[in-house]
């Protein structure tokens, strides 16, 4: 039975870990990651958990204890935010050439500079190439069915790879909302037991762990790493699968929102993927076949799936909420437009960066975004394909 | 029990041949003595930072090791010791493991990734408390790179980042003395010691150091053939140099308590530390004399305030 | 999960037969390496002049001289890589160079 709660998405995140009960749990705090921590601690404090939980100096080290616990045998967790992302993006890549499947929460936060503490996804995206499963989330019931299911995806033997579970700063990290929590013993069951074959501390044999590679060895331990993320791609779906006989939730790589005919789409991550449905409703009301795709796996990127659900759509607006510095566009549309180059007939396609260090993303927003589609369709004339907007002053 | 060599070198072998340290590195003498000082019936888990000894004893997929073994990356040995230590507390709590069997955690690393880019994770463990030993194999520079200078080179030594020419005798700054800085920090065992005699110094720091709970360091000075400059088999002669000059005194810190455990009948002058290397080649040229006399200053001046807290 | 031992892994195997994250899960498996190859001098043990002090053996920092019930036996000549400073640790003059040829 589900249990019908009022959480921020910190709190979310902080409950399922108690219910999942890992073996150890380093933190250094951050905002707006730093609550996960300390519900946490007031959980050890209280005996409701009997995880080790160790306060460390640095984000750095928080996720190189993470990585020593894993390879000993443990369940370990942390969790993080901008600056402390980048502090450990060295230790990301080593988490994930290991195959050590840490879990990591991540409350989305620009990078500096000039500092800022409010959403955008300038940290995780950057880490797009560090080996980590990515997960999304619209909402905090998303990010807690997320984090229930990170660990089953992370210890796949055929994946084995480090995840994190992503959410955005502030805005669903600390606003509370409506939530189904699922009950202790349901979760625990549903989550399972960590049991890798080896490891440090197993008395039978030793293990030797993250050893120098030559050139004859490297490629093929790359290779590997990316196959296993491929591997990926079905574990999430069985999992989600399994989630959904469990619990009642449905989940898949991402959720297509009034796709089935649309002219125009949207894809969008995280929490404005719920201002731009509003903006759908709205045009929708109007005779205008706008739909909209919300990314939940960032990592493994489902690239042909998108291209699949894209391919009827005349033009498509990706919505990057992180600035790439590339000069022709962020990341989650040199990704897209990747995905879709080889469709026999494909969208026009623009990229648009919004919303960096929490600026507002409104339903008119999204409409004016919309509008452009139309335009585009209407004319013909893709236009600027990397533009910005919210900024005050004219794109350059 | 008192040490004899006999019965140390009876027991099985925990750091194996066929590692690609170079021919002469102590740093292979101190693994095999670091592992010796393990009691033959608990296991070990060794954190070693990146640098030589890494890129050597565990090249895929050839681990020098008899015991369980891991790298992550350079500055972060004691981070990850931390959480090896945090795993196996829990997983005998949680019966995830044999309560019976005792695993020792071993971090090892450097003076790069001790005294400089490692210092950050080395004095968090530290302060944490964890039930951890540190070694650092203290060989006076980034030597995995090729010799460039690090916070634990001495003065006027010639490193590839700060060499002797026409207007440079070396180093400029004296070296930090990290093993007062762990002393700081609480560390209940606290070591300097080095490869001499029939390695009885070695092994009993190394041995205290692992059977008292809490974080404990040995700090061991670990000549490099290749960056000090002298011939490999002169490694003796230069351990020797160094403690009888008193340019690495050997003594131990027991909660707080400083003893020395070696001390020179007569100590000599640092130029016979000095003249076996080429590092410090520079300073016996003419017009450089002024530079032993100033190592000299600094070596007497630290070895009073050492006796002073010894007394 | 693919467990393979060190022997069964070398430059000619495709990468599904890597293990997994690179793990070895044995002992000592350096010593499939022969670092004796590198030795361009080799230490002689004179077994006649020999005390038995074993003073040598913790000082050799490649293992290469075996100690079993109290004694040292030959060189490990496998492994030995003639760093010599096992002759500088023998107060009896028992180890001597041999210029390899």
């Amino acid at each position: 039975m589900s249990i019908r709660e009022r959480l921020s998405g910190n709190e979310a995140i902080a409950t399922a870990m108690r219910q999942i009960n890992p073996d150890v749990f380093a933190m250094f705090p951050i905002t707006p990651s730093t609550e996960i921590p300390q519900y946490y601690a007031q959980y050890v404090a209280d005996g409701r958990v009997d995880t080790e939980f160790i306060c460390v100096e640095s984000e750095h080290s928080a996720l190189s204890a993470c990585l020593g616990a894993e390879a000993a045998g443990c369940r370990a967790v942390t969790a993080t935010s901008s600056a402390g992302l980048s502090y450990m993006n060295e230790v990301l890549y080593v988490a994930a050439s290991l195959r050590l499947p840490v879990v990591l929460a991540v409350s989305c936060r620009a990078l500096t500079g000039p500092i800022n503490i409010n959403h955008d996804y300038s940290d995780s995206l950057a880490e797009r190439d560090s080996g980590f499963i990515q997960l999304y989330a619209e909402n905090n019931q998303e990010v807690y069915d997320n984090y229930l299911m990170a660990h089953r995806i992370a210890e796949h033997p055929d994946v084995r790879l480090p995840l994190m579970v992503c959410e955005d700063g502030f805005i669903t990290s600390h606003a509370i909302e409506n939530i189904e929590l699922e009950e202790d013993a349901a979760v625990a069951a549903f989550a399972g037991q960590y049991c890798p074959e080896n490891y440090l501390l197993k008395k039978e044999n030793p293990l030797a762990v993250g050893p120098y590679g030559i050139s004859a060895y490297y490629m093929e331990a790359r290779v590997a790493q990316a196959n296993a993320m491929a591997n990926a791609k079905q574990v999430i779906l069985d999992v989600a699968a399994d989630f959904e006989k469990t619990f009642g939730r449905s989940y898949g790589f991402f959720e297509s929102y009034r796709m089935a005919d649309a002219e125009i789409a949207m894809l969008i991550m995280g929490s404005s993927a719920g201002t731009a449905k509003a903006a759908v409703d709205e045009l929708r009301n109007e005779g205008v076949k706008a739909g909209l795709i919300k990314l939940r796996v960032f990592r493994p990127f489902p690239g042909e799936e998108l291209a699949a659900a894209l391919k009827n759509c005349l033009a498509v607006a990706v919505m990057d909420k992180s600035e790439g510095f590339s000069a022709c566009g962020g990341p989650l549309f040199a990704e897209t437009a990747g995905a879709c180059f080889n469709l026999e007939k494909r969208p026009k396609m623009i990229d648009i960066v919004y919303g960096l260090g929490g600026r507002d993303f409104t339903v008119k927003a999204a409409k004016e975004v919309y509008a452009r589609l139309s335009d585009i369709v209407k004319t013909g004339e893709t236009g600027p394909v990397y533009s910005h907007m919210g900024q005050r002053g004219a794109d350059f | 029990m008192a040490y004899n060599l006999k019965e140390e070198m009876n027991k099985k072998e925990r750091f194996y041949a066929g590692h690609r340290l170079c021919a002469g590195c102590a740093a292979g003498i101190v693994c095999r003595g670091m592992m010796r000082a393990l009691k033959p019936e608990d296991k070990a888990v060794i954190c070693n930072a990146t640098g030589c000894l890494e890129v050597s004893s565990f090249q895929y997929p050839y681990t020098a090791w008899d015991d369980s073994y891991i790298h992550t990356a350079f500055e972060n040995a004691s981070a990850t010791a931390s959480g090896v230590e945090a795993a196996y507390r829990v997983m005998k709590r949680r019966g995830k493991i044999d309560p019976d069997g005792q695993f020792k955690i071993l971090a090892i690393g450097g003076d790069g990734g001790t005294y400089d880019i490692g210092f950050q994770s080395l004095s968090g463990a530290l302060e944490r408390g964890h039930d951890f030993t540190y070694f650092c194999y203290d060989n006076n520079a980034y030597m995995n790179t090729g010799t460039q200078r690090s916070s634990a080179t001495p003065r006027f030594a010639s490193a590839t980042t700060t060499p002797a020419g026409i207007d440079s005798v070396g180093k400029k700054q004296t070296q930090k003395d990290l093993t007062q800085i762990v002393v700081a920090h609480g560390s209940p065992y606290v070591a300097q010691t080095t490869l001499f005699g029939n390695m009885k110094d070695f092994h009993e720091k190394a041995h205290r150091a692992i059977y008292t709970a809490g974080p404990t360091f040995v700090n061991v000075l670990t000549p490099c053939p290749r960056g000090w400059q002298y011939p490999a088999d002169d490694l003796l002669a230069i351990c020797r140099a160094a403690i009888d000059t008193c340019v690495w005194p050997v003594y131990e810190v027991v909660n707080g308590e400083y003893r020395l455990t070696y001390e020179p009948k007569r100590k000599l002058p640092v130029e016979d530390f000095m003249r076996l290397q080429g590092r410090f080649s520079h300073c016996f040229k003419p017009g450089n004399e002024w530079t032993i006399e100033a190592a000299q200053e600094y070596v007497d001046q630290k070895w009073e305030e050492l006796l002073s807290r010894c007394r | 999960m693919n467990m393979k031992k060190a022997t069964e892994i070398n430059e000619k195997i495709p990468w599904q037969e890597l293990t997994t994250g690179c793990e070895i899960a044995e002992p000592g498996t350096s010593r499939l390496t022969m670092t004796g190859e590198w030795r361009q001098k080799t230490p002689v043990w004179i077994e006649e002049k020999c005390k038995q002090c074993l003073l040598c053996a913790p000082f050799c920092p490649d293992s290469s001289i075996p100690v079993q019930d109290g004694k040292r036996g030959e060189f490990d000549y496998d492994h030995c890589k003639g760093c010599g400073i096992c002759l500088k640790t023998c107060p009896f003059d028992a180890i001597e160079w041999r210029e390899e040829a």
